[in-house]
């Protein structure tokens, strides 16, 4: 984002409704990627756990709006404190922003920024949500989202994209948010369970994927998502990088998806839909750190890269015995951390920026600064999360009780089940029709 | 009367109706049903971590006869579902005490 602020800030950028609109439809998108993520993890659980975990990601969306506007927005990309955290009290409540108002240096609306960078800040805690499954209390969980967000990730957010943060002043580059949403998140997602524990019968019991049509469509919904996290980072089209953005977004995807396949097929013996759909988001994650600063063919070896390196990755759980449920680490921090760092190899030069990587006559120095924000956001997110999860398992606690667990977590904590499988439909059930309907709230026999 | 239960391959579930229907029974009960027997179940892999999956899918069919069409329909049964590759199920008959057909309340072979 930093550069394109540089070129235009020759003249005052007057309103463009191409970008306004452009952008609108942007944050469209990845607001999708959380239902869509939602699927992805709800397919990979088990019958008895499906609701929860699509509700781990839902719920994000209501929490982290509100947060947003109170104070989340005003956090992240407020006037710039020690390059720690931002403020601007008059954007509490988002009370002193007009609609004319323009997004500094850019041509749209403060409002469009806002409503775009919130879509960010909602899907990175639910991402956290896959390593949890089956076992957290809801409760705890929506505790836990409203106390990250405002502690981990709007700081990090500011580090990495706010005027001031210590990164973005640094040079760190994350186009859009390989650091800031997705080491972030993967890193939250180590500490919580390094916490919290294992699954009920983790590496006894057969944890199959309940339903990977449902992953397919939640990997499907977030491929089309990502290219309105992506291209839309650029905050506008004047100068073609989103464009590049989103010509890598497809390439790196396709390459990462090819080869988890190709990995799995030798490893493994077969050309599996969960790998497919695994590589596919892996190389995603991987080229949002990077997908402005490489060329399309960078593209194809970041994603290459990624899609081999998580594929590997996720095979560590079980050998090191911590139980990433749904594979957060293995993808998502995994992802993250190989497209951060390969932006030092690969960084062309002809992107969003100069800057370029050793492959291209640059030196290491790029490679050191990833580093720098890579290390430092990665050791922030798992010690904070880490203590958060501590502090909410010592006061309200953060597991449902080992019963419930087993039984399934949707019947106690959601009162509900995901699917009704009866021929009946349901008439095995005893069922008392709700006041409004029935008239009153005796129980009759369904 | 005797009951005959046959668990077999899915796939061969068409095959065994239409032999059944040219044999001349009226109707039968299908439920889904999954079990092993010698070909024991098969290997899934899931992100590298592999699940031997030992209950394989079945379908179990269920038809009342009278006694003297028992053996003639059990031979119709097996014929219809081999494959002759492993896995191609079994068929058992049972004695049936009675049988009343809901609607009417005839009892015995006039249920059938």
């Amino acid at each position: 984002m930093a550069s394109a602020a540089i070129t235009l800030a020759a003249e005052a950028p007057k309103l463009s409704a191409a970008n306004t609109g452009f952008m609108l439809i942007c944050s469209a998108l990845v607001l999708l990627m959380t239902p869509g993520l939602a699927f992805f993890y709800g397919g990979m659980v088990r019958v008895k756990s499906t609701l929860n975990m699509l509700m781990m990601s839902f719920i994000s969306i209501g929490i982290v709006t509100i947060l947003w506007v109170v104070y989340g927005f005003s956090l992240a990309f407020g006037t710039d404190k020690g390059g720690l955290i931002g403020w601007t009290s008059g954007w509490v409540g988002l009370s002193d922003i007009g609609t004319a108002d323009l997004w500094d240096g850019y041509t749209i609306p403060i409002l469009a920024f806002l409503v775009f960078q919130l879509m960010f800040a909602i899907i990175t805690p639910a991402l956290i949500s896959g390593a949890l499954a089956d076992r957290v209390k809801f409760s705890a969980w929506a505790l836990f989202v409203a106390l990250w967000a405002t502690i981990v990730y709007f700081p990090v957010a500011h580090w990495v994209w706010g005027a001031g943060g210590w990164a973005f002043e640094l040079g760190v580059i994350d186009f859009a948010g390989g650091t800031a949403v997705h080491i972030n998140a993967g890193a939250a997602a180590l500490g919580v369970i390094l916490v919290i524990g294992k699954r009920v019968g983790f590496k006894k019991d057969p944890m199959r994927p309940h339903s990977l049509p449902l992953v397919m469509l939640g990997a499907g919904l977030l491929w089309f998502g990502w290219f309105g996290f992506n291209a839309g980072s650029w905050l506008g089209n004047d100068d073609g990088v989103g464009s590049l953005m989103f010509v890598n977004t497809q390439v790196a995807t396709a390459a990462a998806m090819l080869a988890w396949l190709i990995y799995e097929k030798i490893r493994h013996g077969a050309f599996t839909t969960l790998g497919a759909a695994s590589g596919a988001v892996a190389g995603l994650v991987a080229i949002t750190p990077s997908g402005g600063a490489v060329t399309p063919v960078g593209a194809i070896a970041v994603g290459a890269i990624a899609g081999l390196l998580c594929a590997m990755a996720v095979g560590l759980k079980y050998k090191l015995g911590y139980d990433d449920s749904l594979d957060v680490v293995g993808v998502h921090l995994v992802g993250g951390v190989v497209g951060s760092l390969l932006i030092g190899f690969f960084a062309s030069g002809k992107g969003q920026s100069e800057v370029q990587g050793l492959f291209y006559g640059g030196g290491l120095d790029q490679f050191w600064k990833q580093c720098a924000g890579v290390f430092a956001v990665l050791g922030y997110s798992l010690v904070v999360s880490a203590i958060l999860a501590f502090l909410l398992d010592k006061t309200i606690g953060m597991r449902v009780p080992e019963d419930v667990e087993i039984a399934g977590i949707d019947q106690a904590e959601h009162a509900e089940t995901a699917y009704d499988f009866s021929g009946a439909g349901g008439g095995a059930a005893r069922t008392s029709v709700p006041a409004a309907v029935g008239g009153a709230s005796k129980k009759v026999d369904a | 009367m005797k009951l005959i239960t046959a668990v077999v391959k899915p796939h061969r579930l068409d095959e065994i109706k239409e032999a059944l229907q040219a044999f001349g029974v009226h109707g039968l009960t299908v439920t889904e049903a999954s079990g092993y027997g010698r070909q024991r179940g098969h290997t899934e892999v899931y992100r590298g971590a592999e699940y031997t999956v030992d209950l394989v899918p079945k379908i179990r069919i269920e038809v009342l006869a009278e006694d003297d069409d028992a053996e003639g329909l059990i031979d119709v049964i097996v014929k219809a579902a081999r494959t002759g590759k492993i896995g191609d199920g079994k068929v058992w008959s049972l004695p049936v005490e009675t049988a009343v057909r809901v609607r009417t309340g005839e009892r015995g072979p006039d249920a059938l």
